[in-house]
Formats: structure tokens, C-alpha cells, sequence
């Protein structure tokens, strides 16, 4: 499955955010080029820019200035609609603090982007199911986030993040929540996801983490460093 | 599709928040049942005014004698008019588009008694044509005077509703005899029982009637009290009336310009002016049941904006899994909607059971029975819809723009 397509592919990014007194240049020309089948990571001091890069990335926010690729699909400049689709079929996002619908059930949770998706009800409850025994909460499926722990949570938020088959999982920060032990359980399942094929980035300050990636790309005053290539 | 998906949520929100739900379900609520019953009450209350003051008539026109008030063809004025029945003959043929028409003799004060039972009352000599005009309506089994008893000139009478209790009570009076001033005069009708507010000469209830040509053979008046008369359409009543000038005025020598020598009563015009009003009552009825309608649209519209305010973290996690701004928006118009429709439904059947436990106060007589029509439930359900969509577009449209980004931080 790990061909070398490119999925992203950026080029010269600027994000300059403008609040009107002031303009901050959050990206100086990133360039980026991700392959299918890749695990990377990405470090960066607080501020350098990693979570706008993540934002355009998840194509929650799009460049002020260069080119965005994903799979081949011009991003900036696209409907919201579209973005939207873009989002729910090809991005798994994953979050620090999970970001779980705190009423709905385990199962309801990773339904929610089918939901967007059109799929039908019973195909949702089947893919639903599928997934969270995948990530071993075959049986929390009907639980509610308060009545799991951190590492459950995101277990819950990754299987929503797989549940739409999608070419690209970002997770911001996923083990910052989290007890070492947890946290150890869930760079596993990443692991393990990367093995099976997915094409996973990890923005973390974890020290120990981009020694298990592939590649590790670090992130300062908006620019990225040993991008393309390094690490390997 | 998605409507589960929205229904579970909503009720996880209402159960969450009884008071605030409960609020403002009542609130939308107070406003449908506030419309409903406003329109229904407007609506039983003028179709009780009409009702009452069609009592004496629908459309009629009563003309009574004048003097006249210009010099004509050599005629002094001042001169005194009178009618003779056979004016009534004689416009009934001669003017055009007129309808029934009725001389009306009165005997104030006549003697009448069944028994040992005496009582004065008031003997109209009339035609057939008296009933329908007047509203004068024979109970079961009983008729009012015709063409017969006017050729034969029979002595017949026909009773009000409470004459004929006061002499019969509860037996039937039909085949019994009155007599007259000493006379014997043989029942063949009592009135129903009707509603009458407005009267020239006494409510019909206690009076009696006979037929003009034995009013005139026993008491030999030459002339008749008054004349009543309808047009054949409440529209032409204009041009009838003109007609009797012209018609009488011709046979009587006065000007057919000279209002006075004629005194109309044309209820259509209170008619008319009751319409205007009761329209103007129930527009302004209507109003301020929208206003409450409306003030129950705009406290579901704020607390939507709370629920958006407060679902902000929930919206920008919905719209990073790829939820659509439309999703998003049409969730929170089908919260909206769904509150709205459940208020109106439970005002609706709120007011439904006010209309219908307000007749057994037996309170007819001064409200009337009030109705939701179904142009009432038509009107206020879509007002109801237009203000749910329109109190639900702003906080949906605020929650559609909402960015993802911004959001999520919180």
C-alpha cells in the first residue's frame, strides 16, 4: 500500500495573520512534500508556528500566500464545502484534549463523521463497531467520555479519526494529556496504524517521540528545518 | 439522515436545560394560544352581535310615514304622509329588484286570554311574507299565517315564544284559543325560541300576529303602522329604497327627494357598520396576539444564541470532522423549528380546550360561542412557522460561521 504518491505537497506557504495594528507572519515559506505511507513528526517551540501549519494542513485555515497540494487538489481558494469534505473523507484529526462530544456515547462519537458524510445508519453502527474493536474498546462502545480514561478517550478520538478511511491522520499534541504509560499506548497504536499503511503526523513536544517516526521536521519562528529528506 | 442524529442531540439539550426549555416552549406556547383564542373570541363575539341583531331581520328596511318637508306640485308642505296595505301591493310591484315585502299593523295593548290567564300584549296584523323578513321562525309542527288564512281571513294567530308560555306553559298551544280583546282566535304557530337586540315596536317574543286582512276586518284601521321590506340582494338595497320615494312619492304628491316624508330604518347599514367594526376589533385582537407571538419568537431566538454561545466548542469540533456550514445551520433551525412546533401545538390545543369548555358557562348570550376556524389555525400556524424559521435563521447562521479554529481553543 505505500506507494510514493504524494498526498501533501506545499509550497512557499505564508500565513501572515492580520489583526489590524499589527501583522504576524505565523509562516515564512514552508515548503513540504509528505508521501503516502509516511510517519512523521513535528516539533517545535511554543509559537514557532506548528499549530497554524497543522490548521492549514487539516485545511481549517488556508495560506495567505504560496500553494497547497493535497492529493493533488489545489486547496487554497476552495468552496468551504468542499473544505468540509476535504476534511471529513480525507484528514483524521486527533487532538490533545480529545475533543469527544462529552454526551454522546463512544460509539455515537466515532459515528459523528459518517454522520457528515452520508453514510447510512446501519452501515455507520457496522464501520463504528469495526473500528473501536480495532482500537481495543470493543467493550466501551456505549460509554460515555467522562466514564473512560484519558487513554480511552483518545482511543475513542483515533478510532473517529479512522473512521473515514482517510489519507492523512494529524494529531496535535495526542500524548500531552496523557500518563506516560497511556501515552506509550497510544504512540503504539499509531505505530501500529503506520504498519497497517496510514499516512500519520504527530505535532508533539514529546522528546522521545521522533525517535519512532520515519521523519522528524522541526519547526522555528515559522519556518520549517531538515524538511524534505533529513531524517530518513 | 440527519434528523436522528438531531433529534438525539436536541433532547439531550432539553434535558439538560427543563427550566430553560420549558420556558421557552411556553413562551411560544402563550403566544399560539394568545392568536387562537383572541381570533376565536373576536369571531364568536360578532357572529353572536350578528346573530342577535338579525334577530329582528337580515338586510331589512322598516319605513314608517313622514311629513313632508318641501311644497310640491302646489302642495303645501307639512303635510302628514299615511300608508294604506295596499302600498305595500303597490311596491311590491312597481319598484324594481324589491324583495318581501310586509304591511304591519299594530294594536298596542290589546286583551288577550286563555282561561283565567289575562294578558295585555301587542297584536301585529301582517303578511306571510312577515316571517321570513322578520326572522320570525314557527317552532316543530306549527307554521306562521298564510296565503289562505289572508284570503279567508281567518281568525288565526301565531304567538311569541313567551306569550305563548305564559298562556300555555308547557302544553302544546297549537289548536288552542285565544281570545282577543274577547274574540276567539285559533293557535297555528308559536315562535322559536331567537336571540333579538334591536326592536321598533317590541321584541317578537311577546308579541302576537294575524293575518292584515283580519287585523283590518275586526279593528277597521285604514291605515298601516309601518311597511318592512328587503331588496332581492343587500346590494340593491340602495336602489329599493330610492324606489319606494319614487313609487310613493308618485302616488302620495311629494317630492321624491323629501327625506322626511319618509322615515327609513335600513339595518343594513348597521350591518355594515358592524362588519367594519368587528373587523377592525378582530385585526386589532390579531395584532396583539402576533405581538405575543412574536415577543415568544424573539426569547427562542436569544436562547438560541445561548445554545449556539454555549455549543461553540461542540460546533468547531463538528465542522474539523468535516460537518458542512449547512449541517450545521439546519441542525439548529430544526432545534428551533422543533420547540416552535411543539409550542404551537401544545397553544393550539390549549386554546382548542379553553373554545371548547366556554359553552358549558353558558355565557352565550354575552360572548357568543367563540370558533377556531380553520382559516384562525391557518393563519397562526404560519405565522408560527415564519417566526420559528426566522428566530432560528440568526443564532444557525452565527453557529454556520462559526470558525473551527477559534472555536476549538476554547
Amino acid at each position: 500500500m505505500s506507494s510514493n504518491g504524494s498526498i501533501i505537497k506545499l509550497d512557499h506557504v505564508h500565513k501572515v495573520y492580520d489583526t489590524g495594528k499589527i501583522k504576524v507572519e505565523a509562516l515564512r515559506g514552508v515548503d513540504l512534500d509528505v508521501r503516502q505511507g509516511e510517519f512523521l513528526t513535528l516539533v517545535g517551540p511554543s509559537g514557532s508556528g506548528k499549530s497554524t501549519l497543522m490548521n492549514i494542513l487539516g485545511c481549517l485555515d488556508s495560506p495567505t500566500e504560496g500553494t497547497y497540494y493535497f492529493r493533488g487538489e489545489q486547496v487554497q481558494g476552495l468552496s468551504l464545502n468542499r473544505l468540509a469534505e476535504i476534511r471529513n473523507r480525507r484528514v483524521g484529526f486527533v487532538f490533545q484534549n480529545f475533543n469527544l462530544l462529552p454526551f454522546s456515547t463512544a460509539l455515537e462519537n466515532v459515528e459523528l463523521p459518517m454522520v457528515f458524510g452520508g453514510v447510512p445508519t446501519r452501515e455507520r453502527r457496522k464501520r463504528g463497531e469495526e473500528v473501536l474493536e480495532r482500537v481495543g474498546l470493543g467493550d466501551r462502545m456505549d460509554h460515555k467520555p467522562t466514564e473512560l480514561s484519558g487513554g480511552q478517550m483518545q482511543r475513542v478520538a483515533i478510532a473517529r479519526a479512522l473512521v473515514n478511511h482517510p489519507d492523512l491522520i494529524l494529531a496535535d499534541e495526542p500524548t500531552g494529556n496523557l500518563d506516560t504509560a497511556s501515552g506509550q499506548e497510544i504512540v503504539n497504536l499509531f505505530e501500529e496504524l503506520w504498519k497497517a499503511g496510514h499516512t500519520i503526523m504527530i505535532i508533539t513536544h514529546d522528546p522521545n517521540l521522533p525517535m519512532r517516526t520515519e521523519r522528524t521536521l522541526h519547526m522555528r519562528d515559522g519556518s520549517l528545518h531538515n524538511g524534505n529528506g533529513e531524517g530518513q | 439522515m440527519a434528523a436522528g442524529v438531531f433529534l438525539t442531540q436536541m433532547m439531550r439539550d432539553m434535558k439538560s436545560q427543563k427550566l430553560r426549555t420549558f420556558l421557552t416552549v411556553f413562551g411560544i406556547l402563550w403566544g399560539t394560544a394568545s392568536v387562537i383564542l383572541l381570533l376565536a373570541f373576536g369571531k364568536g363575539i360578532h357572529a353572536q352581535q350578528q346573530k342577535a341583531f338579525r334577530g329582528m331581520g337580515e338586510y331589512i328596511v322598516i319605513m314608517w310615514p313622514g311629513r313632508t318637508s318641501m311644497a310640491y306640485q302646489g302642495l303645501a308642505r307639512n303635510r302628514q304622509i299615511r300608508f294604506r296595505e295596499e302600498d305595500a301591493t303597490l311596491m311590491k310591484r312597481q319598484i324594481p329588484n324589491i324583495g318581501l315585502v310586509s304591511p304591519e299593523y299594530t294594536l298596542w295593548d290589546a286583551k288577550g286570554r286563555v282561561g283565567k290567564t289575562e294578558k295585555l300584549m301587542r297584536v301585529t296584523g301582517c303578511w306571510p311574507e312577515y316571517s321570513p323578513l322578520r326572522n320570525i321562525i314557527p317552532q316543530m309542527g306549527s307554521r306562521f299565517i298564510n296565503a289562505e288564512d289572508m284570503e279567508q281571513r281567518r281568525r288565526v294567530i301565531f304567538l311569541g315564544t313567551s306569550l305563548a308560555e305564559e298562556f300555555f306553559g308547557e302544553e302544546n298551544a297549537i289548536g288552542r284559543i285565544v281570545l282577543v280583546n274577547g274574540v276567539p282566535f285559533k293557535v297555528v304557530g308559536v315562535m322559536r325560541q331567537k336571540e333579538q337586540d334591536s326592536s321598533y315596536n317590541g321584541r317578537d317574543t311577546h308579541k302576537a300576529f294575524i293575518p292584515s286582512a283580519t287585523f283590518k276586518a275586526m279593528y277597521g284601521y285604514e291605515y298601516v303602522n309601518n311597511i318592512v321590506f328587503k331588496a332581492d340582494k343587500p346590494a340593491h338595497t340602495e336602489r329599493v329604497k330610492k324606489g319606494a320615494y319614487d313609487v310613493l312619492g308618485a302616488k302620495y304628491k311629494f317630492d321624491p327627494d323629501d327625506e322626511e316624508a319618509l322615515a327609513m330604518w335600513d339595518t343594513t347599514e348597521n350591518e355594515q357598520f358592524f362588519s367594519t367594526f368587528f373587523m377592525a376589533f378582530r385585526i386589532f385582537l390579531g395584532v396583539i396576539g402576533a405581538f405575543t407571538l412574536i415577543v415568544g419568537g424573539i426569547s427562542i431566538s436569544n436562547i438560541m444564541n445561548v445554545v449556539v454561545e454555549e455549543r461553540t466548542k461542540e460546533i468547531g469540533i463538528k465542522m474539523a470532522l468535516g460537518a458542512k456550514p449547512r449541517f450545521v445551520m439546519s441542525q439548529f433551525i430544526f432545534e428551533t423549528l422543533t420547540l416552535t412546533a411543539i409550542g404551537g401545538l401544545l397553544g393550539f390545543a390549549f386554546a382548542v380546550m379553553v373554545v371548547s369548555v366556554v359553552p358549558s358557562f353558558n355565557v352565550e348570550d354575552y360572548i357568543g360561542t367563540p370558533e377556531v376556524s380553520t382559516s384562525v389555525a391557518i393563519v397562526t400556524l404560519s405565522i408560527l412557522g415564519f417566526i420559528g424559521l426566522l428566530s432560528g435563521w440568526f443564532p444557525a447562521r452565527r453557529a454556520a460561521r462559526c470558525d473551527p479554529i477559534e472555536a476549538l481553543r476554547l
